[in-house]
């Protein structure tokens, strides 16, 4: 399609497309006005049915949480595929562990980051697990604290070198988590079926509404998910620094590359 | 809608259009960077902190990482 071709065919669909999206936006509900009637119902039912004071969790982890698993799928076969394409190729080498900068010398760290990353590491990391153990209580879970817990690893890469890194975990260590925590999800929904013949059913004891043990399966799930979430995110960023920092091409160009390097302005 | 959400939709709307107006990748990593704060900030000022904590750590933090790594990739290659 030519320059011209394309500019014209954008002014006759633009003004359709935005009359459409107009004509869309007068139908939709007033500003903070809410008609749908499940909001209102879970609202006023997830304190005494489920004893959760955070309505979202009570949705993603129990009345909606055969969805949540699906996502915790989602994230486990992405952080798969990643770990699988950056694989180490037959064309590449490890160099010595270095950052670089095309055209510049890199400054080393400095003692200011270098204090203030490490002495941020043991707040975080308290952060995530309060944000995780208090996820049926208040904004914030298992999602939230595990990403929050893998942010700790990435600042102790920030204050001091990728080498620190390896001095932390094994890398079958992290596998074994993640799928530790997306099977823990699974058991707990099991353990549903099992005992009251449904998946997901929140079968354990709801204790005291407020309490950090309350809310049944709900904390066991967030700990689940934080641990699955954390260590594949670790693996995610990790597999993304080793290519950038260790992976080196070795000169010989593959096939592939070739081809994506073909055609491309220089 | 009270004028702290007016305000800062309107600079969601901005950092937005920031992003795509860059056309540096490198500058669009640390645009998309602050466009997630900002959206963080937003989804906060609607009421949605579950939401909102979410965001500040995949957008603000891990998204503009993995960008900025695999810049650092493409472009160390070319060395």
């Amino acid at each position: 399609m030519t320059l011209r071709t394309r500019r014209f065919v954008f002014l006759v669909m633009a003004p359709i497309l935005g009359a459409v999206l107009l004509w869309a936006f007068a139908g939709l509900p007033r500003f903070g006005h809410y008609r749908g009637p499940y909001g209102d119902i879970l609202n006023a039912v997830s304190v005494p049915e489920r004893h959760v004071t955070d309505v979202v969790t009570a949705v993603n982890f129990d009345y909606r949480g055969f969805d949540t698993l699906g996502e915790e799928f989602i994230f486990f076969a992405a952080v798969i595929g990643v770990v699988l394409i950056l694989r180490e190729q037959s064309d590449e080498r490890l160099g010595h562990i270095e950052d670089f900068a095309s055209g510049r010398a890199v400054p080393p760290t400095s003692d200011a980051v270098r204090v203030l990353g490490l002495g941020l590491v043991p707040l975080t990391v308290l952060f995530g697990i309060d944000v995780v153990v208090h996820g049926q209580l208040t904004p914030g879970g298992g999602f939230q604290g595990g990403v929050v817990l893998a942010t700790a690893v990435l600042l102790i890469y920030l204050a001091g070198e990728y080498d620190d890194l390896h001095g932390l975990y094994q890398e079958a260590t992290l596998e074994r988590a993640e799928a530790f925590g997306a099977a823990a999800y699974v058991a707990l929904g099991l353990l549903g079926l099992g005992l009251d013949g449904a998946f997901m059913k929140n079968v354990l004891p709801l204790g005291h509404t407020g309490s950090v043990w309350s809310a049944g399966a709900i904390p066991l799930i967030n700990i689940a998910v934080a641990v699955e979430i954390g260590a594949g995110l670790v693996m995610l960023l990790t597999n993304f620094l080793h290519q950038t920092i260790v992976v080196r091409p070795d000169g010989r160009r593959s096939p592939l590359e070739r081809v994506l390097r073909q055609g491309r302005p220089t | 809608m009270n004028a702290l959400q007016g305000i800062v939709l309107l600079l969601v709307a901005g950092a937005g259009t920031c992003v795509v107006v860059a056309r540096d990748p490198l500058r669009q990593a640390i645009l998309a960077s602050f466009f997630g704060i900002v959206l963080a900030v937003l989804f906060f000022t609607l009421q949605a902190p579950d939401v909102a904590l979410s965001e500040i750590v995949v957008g603000a933090v891990a998204l503009p990482l993995m960008i900025l790594l695999t810049l650092a990739k493409v472009r160390g290659g070319e060395k």
